[in-house]
């Protein structure tokens, strides 16, 4: 559900914030389509509001005001982490509000934060052996294989995965497998062995990024010639040109292809 | 041929010592150790709680892992790991509740009911490979080595998983002999090293290897041969505590089986990682000429 169409739709619904009149009463004359308004149930209290709306603005809709537990409303922060049951269904769900659509009779209750263990290190001194993770996160080696981390991430982590790899050592895997994580928490606030798996990802992340991935040599260079002055002459000449020309540059400037092998280089090679 | 392969995680850390050799020495014996792309902790010990289903999770899980890659094998190397999956399958064989109960919580994954069977890779050695064919491809005969075989608990006990006579095992000493050693047996080679229950009580681990090491040695043991990273931390450990205690204590070499078979086939020292071994063996390897300098000799590459 893009926010474009929700935000089509509630304005479809012409409805005033509060009031539970159905709309389909206010648009007699007018040729609208009102929204058609659905039951969920916010924290145990039923709320109707109009369909298509995301947990995060049906919560809104009813009146919440969210100063925490929202945040980018992009799907990306992880603030707004849900979980829901619905009517018949014995099965927990898992949501991010800014993401999930409302569907009829809904049980939501978000979890914008939970407690977790967060380890205090200093980085300086870390280095990539797997016991640097296990001396920070003992608590690790009390994972059962459950899996219900798993599904309780709303990225589609395959999370008690990544926590296997961080016990077999494997630094690369844990951070490879949970590279889309955002930190929500959603998984540590359903763990049978008390992990903080959010915690232990970034850790991993960190160590991967730092000291195992190998450094970009030719990015050093890269620096090492900025620094030295080696492109403040063509700068300094692109600063003369006026504005209609340097539109015009800029347009029709050479751009890397976005597959480009290794090798690529622009044609004119004047700048490199 | 291929065969699906659980190492396990402790494999994959301190016990790489364990793996490593046995990953090169089974493909020179033309067999490839294929690792389950996917697996987790084995559940570390089984647990014998009646209704404790949440720790069989973890084993169960692994065998479904081997099921969903269409295997009807599965080698592991670890002894623990060994018997944890082993016991764990055999509940899915045989209680039908429990294994609806596992089955329906795990309902992510595939049905499961025991398909995959459990082997340990001595087993494999034994019954695919064979002793005879197995002394026919060693290059460096074990000669003058006296090792005693110890096998710990978990490869025997219980019964219902045991590779072998729980009261009389041979299988060590079948294997040390293929590989040209002198197999030296002593009536400790099955008792416990205290497993586990040196966390609760780690003053005890002392006493524990005491039992088994000094007895070994009566019987003219040079060396002791493990299956397990548990006993060799125990009795590496223990030893170490009673060096501390006791001076003039020689340290007993401990080796992986698969460190031996290795070395046999010929594939040198570089592949063993001696240095993760809790007791040394490279001086005594080295006494008796089993540790070709392999890396000193390399021819330079042209």
């Amino acid at each position: 559900m893009s926010a474009k169409q929700t935000k089509k739709k509630s304005a479809a619904a012409a409805v005033k914030p509060g009031t539970k009149k159905p709309a389909a009463t206010a648009v007699k004359e007018e040729k609208k389509v009102a929204a058609r308004l659905i039951p969920i149930y916010i924290m145990g209290k039923r709320y109707e509001v109009p369909e298509g709306l995301t947990i995060m603005k049906a919560m809104e809709y009813a009146g919440y005001v969210l100063i925490r537990g929202c945040g980018c409303r992009g799907g990306t922060c992880g603030a707004c982490g849900t979980v829901y049951r619905k009517p018949g269904d014995y099965k927990l769900q898992v949501a991010l509000a800014c993401q999930k659509t409302i569907e009829p009779d809904m049980y939501i209750a978000q979890i914008p934060f939970f407690p977790a263990n967060r380890a205090l290190y200093d980085f300086a001194g870390l280095t990539a052996a797997p016991e640097e993770v296990f001396k920070l996160y003992p608590e690790l080696f009390r994972c059962v294989a459950c899996n219900s981390c798993t599904k309780a991430c709303p990225q589609g982590i395959e999370v008690m995965d990544a926590i296997s790899a961080l016990k077999q050592g494997n630094i690369s895997e844990a951070a490879r497998l949970s590279f889309d994580c955002i930190q929500c928490g959603l998984c540590t606030s359903r763990c049978f062995g008390e992990l903080a798996q959010y915690h232990m990802f970034q850790l991993a992340r960190r160590i991967y990024g730092a000291r195992i991935v190998p450094r970009a040599e030719h990015l050093a260079e890269m620096v090492k010639a900025v620094d030295e002055g080696k492109y403040d002459r063509f700068l300094d000449e692109l600063k003369k040109v006026k504005e209609d020309e340097l539109k015009k540059l800029y347009q029709e400037r050479e751009a890397e292809p976005m597959v480009a092998g290794e090798d690529w280089k622009p044609k004119d090679t004047t700048y490199l | 041929m291929s065969l699906a392969y659980y190492p396990g995680c402790t494999l994959k850390t301190t016990a790489r010592n364990l793996e490593e050799p046995a990953v090169a020495s089974m493909e020179a014996l033309g067999f490839k150790l294929d690792e389950l792309p996917r697996w987790n902790c084995c559940g570390a010990v089984y647990s014998l709680a009646e209704d404790d289903l949440i720790h069989q999770v973890a084993p169960v899980r692994n065998l479904i892992r081997a099921k969903e890659q269409g295997k009807n094998e599965l080698v592991t190397l670890c002894a623990f790991c060994f018997n944890t999956l082993k016991r764990a399958n055999l509940l899915m064989k045989e209680d039908v509740e429990k294994r609806n109960t596992l089955n329906s919580f795990m309902n992510e994954e595939i049905d499961y009911s025991g398909e995959v069977k459990v082997v340990h890779l001595l087993e494999v050695l034994r019954d695919e490979i064979g002793w005879g064919t197995l002394a026919e491809k060693v290059k460096l005969p074990l000669r003058e080595l006296k090792v005693a075989p110890y096998y710990g608990c978990t490869l025997l006990r219980p019964r219902e998983i045991a590779i072998d006579s729980v009261e009389d095992p041979t299988i060590l000493r079948e294997f040390l002999k293929a590989l040209g050693a002198s197999p030296v047996d002593f009536p400790e080679s099955t008792r416990c090293c205290g497993s586990y229950q040196v966390i609760s009580s780690p003053d005890d681990i002392a006493e524990y290897a005491r039992a088994i090491l000094n007895s070994a040695l009566r019987h003219g043991a040079e060396a002791l041969v493990l299956t397990c990273p548990l006993c060799d931390y125990n009795l590496g450990r223990g030893q170490k505590e009673l060096m501390k205690k006791q001076s003039g204590i020689r340290e007993m070499p401990l080796l992986y089986f698969t460190q031996l078979l290795a070395l046999a086939l010929g594939l040198g020292p570089r592949v063993c990682h001696f240095g993760l071994n809790h007791g040394s063996p490279e001086s005594l390897l080295r006494e008796k000429d089993l540790l070709p300098q392999v890396e000193s000799v390399q021819p330079i590459g042209g």
